[in-house]
């Protein structure tokens, strides 16, 4: 629905983002000239297996990095016309939570077991905004009324143990929204969530996203959650971008090798099979990263070339680009 | 697959695990219960799996510790082969115990990190004192390669292999004592996508070669769908729907089944099927509501539902509701 949107404005560009870590090992590269960009009210979902970088994307784009080990070597974030990379750390702190602000995947650890929630999204209202506390806890009251909890007054006073773990994870996306963000980054919002409470959850966010109209960074491994939820889905793979498109193309076209992999290894719902297929072996070391194409040791269409040269993520239709030498540049796309 | 008219391998019946909570600094009062599973009943027959699935805190991880005896069961009965499990000398139960293993999910936490992959494997056989030392050994490297890892990592420890891989030394020391049931609680849950298909494919093949009989126990109802024979929906500590799995997922007649099956994300971008979104949290199991006890999150709930327990009945062969539409 946003792809006109998207064209016409991007809230966030994401350049060539690099981040490394120092370890014990040597260096290792979580994130490699990672692109993309992310339109006015628009939801891209970043997909991948754990350890592919897709946290520590989101990680940068906020500039909680913990420096040192890591350090950001490259790159440009531009929100809102804005170099993030370029801002000093009192800067980052006026944006981080205010115009840009992150929801985590673990509703029980990332809110402080000794304040009250009231006490905790009243702290982040007065942080950003110039209002007096009885005004940051009427607000506080009206945030919890907008993610759906029941009485809202009385729950500001609970302690964090007191509340469910969907009501948590209310209480976190009231909390992030509470300063009207531009930009939400939800880290797997509800991969600690029961599928029912997950599905209240995903509805809430999709509500709120047509009611502020900020843009959305969903950030999961479930690729359900995001063929319903995103507009568009980037899917990453050992620190980099191997497919782009919009959900739909995504879902009813796959190019890349490992996106057609990932879709074939889950079992559907809506249809019966007697095997699943699977992606042979494992994830790459991040230390010991294959030459050429990164995924060529577990792809069942790699040809010499792809073990010696990397490839480049192209354009192979409007809109879809995908990083596979075997991709054709053609309207129907796919090498099959 | 296997026919519906197999024996049974597991019958349990009436069976009830309440946590009791007790207060008091010396004199401890018990003061209420956790009504962990509730007048369970279902069996599972020979060379079958049975899938178990529900949402966290409905009981169904209970259902499988009590079966294996490392909870015991408030009441009711297990029956395995032939035998009340619940009624056995602590000698006979152990000896039935060996035909009965159990996979669990955190292949981090359930591999003891000091103990090399070999004696990790080997223990089940010192425990019960099958063969001797150069037959366990032989018997380690034929299981290691029976679940797709080289004998030659019998050394290793677990901190060197990845989730998918520690899964199936946790699988290789279920089979060590050529079980008839392996009951399998979240299996694949921890794993990746693509590492799950995997372990799931294996634990597939394994029950065409061993003959084996699966209770599996998940949350994830695609991954349940692609490996159960039939399926058992639990609330609460409730079993609410149980059927062929077919039926179950082409025509779920109790509400939270279909309210279960509606929130699933599709991976696909095909036409939206309508969701149904439940209201609320799962009410606590120390205070389960009165009636059904669902009755607080079901769209279709009358007065009937607030004051009376339906009960399980079958409404057509094999596919059993607890739910007064359907009484």
């Amino acid at each position: 629905m946003n792809q006109s949107a998207h064209e016409q404005r991007a809230l966030l560009e994401v350049e060539n983002l690099t981040t490394c870590f120092d370890t014990e090992d040597g260096l290792v590269t979580p994130v490699d000239s990672v692109s993309f960009s992310i339109g006015l009210g628009e939801t891209l979902g970043l997909v991948g297996e754990s350890g592919c970088g897709k946290s520590v994307t989101s990680l940068s784009i906020m500039r909680l990095i913990p420096t040192p080990p890591g350090r950001i070597a490259s790159g440009r974030v531009i929100l809102d016309g804005e170099d993030l990379l370029k801002k000093s750390v009192h800067e980052m702190d006026e944006i981080r939570g205010c115009k840009a602000s992150m929801i985590f995947q673990e509703p029980m650890t990332s809110l402080n077991p000794v304040f009250t929630v009231g006490n905790q999204i009243i702290e982040t209202i007065m942080r950003h905004q110039k209002v007096n506390k009885v005004d940051a806890r009427a607000r506080a009251v009206e945030m919890l009324k907008l993610v759906g909890i029941p009485s809202a007054e009385s729950r500001l006073d609970d302690y964090p143990h007191q509340l469910s773990g969907g009501m948590r994870q209310r209480v976190m996306i009231a909390m992030s929204l509470s300063c009207n963000p531009k930009l939400l980054i939800a880290d797997e919002p509800t991969t600690a969530l029961d599928v029912t409470i997950q599905a209240q959850i995903l509805e809430l966010l999709e509500s709120l996203q047509e009611q502020l109209g900020m843009s959305v960074l969903l950030i999961t491994h479930a690729l359900g959650v995001v063929a319903e939820v995103a507009d568009r889905v980037a899917v990453m793979y050992a620190g980099q971008i191997v497919e782009e498109a919009d959900t739909e193309s995504l879902f009813s076209s796959p190019v890349h090798p490992y996106t057609l992999g990932l879709l074939q290894s889950i079992p559907k719902l809506d249809e019966e099979r007697d095997r699943l297929q699977t992606i042979e072996g494992v994830v790459p070391n991040p230390l010991k990263m294959p030459a050429g194409c990164r995924f060529h040791p577990r792809c069942a269409h790699a040809q010499e070339r792809c073990k010696v040269e990397a490839p480049a993520l192209r354009a192979i239709a409007d809109g879809h680009n995908v990083r596979c030498w075997l991709a054709n540049p053609s309207p129907s796309g796919g090498e099959r | 697959m296997p026919a519906s008219s197999n024996a049974a391998v597991v019958e349990v019946k009436h069976l009830t695990k309440h946590f009791p909570i007790k207060k008091g600094l010396f004199i401890r009062k018990q003061t209420g219960a956790v009504r962990a599973v509730d007048d369970v009943e279902f069996e599972i027959r020979d060379g079958e799996t049975l899938g178990l699935v529900g949402e966290s805190g409905c009981g169904k991880t209970t259902v499988g510790r009590v079966i294996l005896g490392l909870e015991s069961p408030t009441s009711g009965s297990i029956m395995f082969r032939g035998d009340d499990l619940t009624k056995q000398s602590p000698a006979k139960l152990r000896a039935l115990r060996r035909d009965m293993q159990i996979v669990f999910q955190d292949p981090y936490g359930s591999l003891n990190p000091r103990m090399t992959v070999e004696s990790i494997v080997m223990e089940p056989m010192e425990i019960h004192g099958v063969g001797s030392a150069s037959e366990r050994k032989a018997r380690v490297a034929e299981l290691l390669e029976k679940v797709g890892l080289d004998p030659d990592y019998r050394k290793r420890y677990p901190n060197e292999f990845s989730g998918g891989q520690r899964q199936r030394i946790g699988i290789a020391r279920a089979l060590a004592l050529n079980p008839k049931l392996i009951i399998c609680d979240e299996p694949v849950s921890a794993l990746d996508v693509s590492v799950q298909s995997q372990v799931v494919n294996l634990l597939q093949d394994l029950q065409h070669e061993l003959g084996l009989t699966y209770l599996f126990i998940s949350h994830d109802l695609s991954v349940v769908k692609h490996i159960s024979d039939r399926v058992a929906v639990m609330y609460l500590g409730k079993i609410v729907e149980i059927a062929p799995k077919s039926e179950l997922y082409a025509n779920p007649l109790h509400c939270y089944t279909q309210a279960l099956l509606s929130a699933i994300p599709l991976a696909s971008t095909g036409p939206r099927r309508k969701r149904i979104i439940l209201q609320g949290d799962v009410p606590s199991p120390l205070n389960p509501p009165s009636g059904c006890r669902f009755h607080t999150r079901c769209p279709n709930a009358q007065s009937r539902c607030r004051s009376e327990e339906p009960a399980p009945t079958e409404v057509s062969p094999g596919h059993i509701v607890a739910c007064h539409r359907y009484c």
